[in-house]
């Protein structure tokens, strides 16, 4: 692996790295075509390692908060690129969409580029917002089927 | 017999195109996507990803369609899918406290923080057919309302009862990685952990039964559902090269904590006890039959008589993987010929043999004649 792959100590905002991760995995791979449209890419980063589909085990707690246990596999595929200015940058999705995780590693690494990092995350601003939308919309439907109970009165008084 | 072997191979490929052809159905009925599988076979997709012991929506339902809908052979397809696929590594473990939840009722309590919540259930349905859906109409819309501001935070029911000690906590993490039966061959007596994982791949239909044996009297355990949650959690796993929490993306699971009474000893006040049912999507049958099953199997853990098969985890164990039952009663149809004439020949021996010892012999006969 890469020589220069950050530590988690030398990551400047590994929160911030993580959500525009995560972002990138809720996204369909049209989405991040588009957002890697709109950063620009500086080249045509070179594969550190080619898209690939694996597996993660999937763990679970006993009891949901005690030890864990292995509950089942999941599809996983993963990608790391590196950009000619040096970044490198990973992708690990659910699922087998090896194209998208590719798009996801390349935006990995052009936002660790500090002058890019807006830009990044402004191209998936459109994710987020489609997202936080469709957890809204659930949201209220479940807020729907909730169960409000009374108690009938009974007896005499 | 070389010319056998030939005949049998082209009946074979025969016998495959036709499954094909017969997998297709009729052509002027429109083919079925794998989106459409996925979409609306919703919870036997789900089934397949459980007993397939792999998450992956798109697959199982694929699977579901190249199997013609037969549930084990699916399960055997992603079985046999996931050996061509390296091992990254396993996930943190998911915390199902923070799911995103779609359903989450009690049995035990009516009045919870984050409340009682259907979501999208066969509850309460008359099971009445819905001659409807057979006509093609518009999509239905559900109903819509202001989540409540406590929505957001729905602690476990376990927790509540924790808190007052009227419930055994969860033995607690040491550190030390589950055993994985994909890797090591099972081995008796298996811990709790690795009984987990066998029931949660394991057949529902047995499971179920299994629950239900208990239920009935066969390892008694005095089941309440303390809590089932359906939802999303985040899967994370931490690459070696990067050394940090990748998130994963969501997944789909259901979650049942069955609170079960206890007596108590002498070390330990009476308090109640707990079995747990995990499962991928909404499969909430198959999480609370395993919530009752691994319950019974800690029969022994908690100082109780083992006797019902419930109980009994070499039976339960070696008995509830689908592919691998399939397996072996399928077997059973291939050609034993050879096995069978020796068989043959046996029986044919012993029957000559039979016929020498009982036949009268030629004093016998002429004492009899005279």
């Amino acid at each position: 692996m890469p020589d220069h792959t950050p530590s988690p100590a030398e990551t400047p905002d590994l929160a911030a790295r993580r959500a525009v991760m995560a972002l990138c995995g809720a996204a369909r791979a049209e989405e991040l075509r588009d957002a890697l449209a709109e950063v620009g890419t500086p080249g045509e980063p070179e594969d550190l390692r080619p898209p690939e589909t694996g597996l993660v085990m999937t763990r679970g707690r006993i009891g949901g908060d005690g030890r864990p246990f292995n509950l089942g596999e999941a599809t996983v595929t993963r990608a790391a690129v590196r950009l000619a200015s040096g970044e490198t940058g990973f992708a690990y999705h659910l699922g087998r969409d090896r194209a998208k995780a590719r798009l996801a590693a390349t935006l990995d690494a052009l936002w660790q580029r500090p002058e890019l990092r807006a830009p990044v995350e402004a191209a998936l601003a459109p994710v987020a917002a489609r997202r936080t939308a469709e957890r809204e919309a659930e949201a209220r439907r479940i807020a729907a089927t909730r169960v409000n109970f009374f108690t009938m009165a009974r007896g005499e008084d | 017999m070389y010319v056998a072997v030939k005949g049998g191979e082209a009946a074979i490929a025969n016998a495959h195109r036709l499954l094909a052809e017969s997998r297709r159905g009729d052509v002027s009925v429109p083919d079925l996507s794998v989106a459409q599988i996925r979409e609306q076979m919703a919870l036997l997709v789900d089934r397949v990803m459980t007993e397939g012991s792999l998450h992956d929506p798109d697959l199982a339902a694929l699977a579901l369609k190249q199997a013609r809908g037969d549930l084990i052979e699916a399960v055997f397809l992603v079985r046999a899918y996931r050996t061509t696929l390296p091992r990254f590594g396993a996930s943190e473990p998911v915390e199902t406290g923070a799911m995103t939840l779609r359903r989450r009722i009690s049995a035990t309590y009516k009045d919870l923080p984050g409340g009682q919540v259907l979501g999208p259930t066969f509850d309460y349905t008359h099971r009445l057919i819905d001659f409807a859906l057979a006509a093609e109409g518009e999509a239905p819309v559900a109903e819509e309302a202001e989540p409540l501001a406590d929505a957001a935070h729905a602690p476990r029911v376990t927790d509540l009862l924790g808190h007052d000690g009227l419930i055994e906590p969860s033995a607690p993490d040491d550190g030390t990685p589950p055993g994985d039966l994909t890797r090591e061959p099972l081995d008796f007596p298996a811990d709790r952990a690795l009984r987990l994982q066998a029931l949660a791949r394991g057949d529902e239909g047995f499971v179920l039964a299994l629950g239900y044996s208990t239920q009935r009297g066969y390892g008694r355990t005095h089941p309440f559902v303390g809590e089932i949650r359906v939802g999303t959690v985040a899967v994370e796993f931490v690459p070696e090269e990067l050394g940090f929490p990748v998130p994963l993306g969501e997944v789909a699971l259901t979650e049942c904590q069955m609170v079960n009474q206890f007596h108590g000893s002498a070390e330990t006040p009476p308090q109640f006890t707990r079995g747990y049912g995990l499962a991928f999507g909404q499969s909430e049958r198959k999480a609370m039959a395993m919530a009752l099953v691994d319950r019974a199997l800690r029969a022994e853990e908690l100082g109780e008589p083992v006797g019902a098969p419930a109980q009994d985890q070499e039976f339960v164990l070696a008995h509830c993987d689908a592919l691998q039952a399939t397996g072996f009663v399928e077997h059973l149809k291939l050609p034993h010929y050879v096995d069978f004439q020796a068989e043959l020949e046996l029986v044919r021996r012993l029957r000559a043999e039979h016929a020498a010892r009982h036949a009268p012999s030629e004093t016998e006969m002429k004492e009899a004649a005279e």
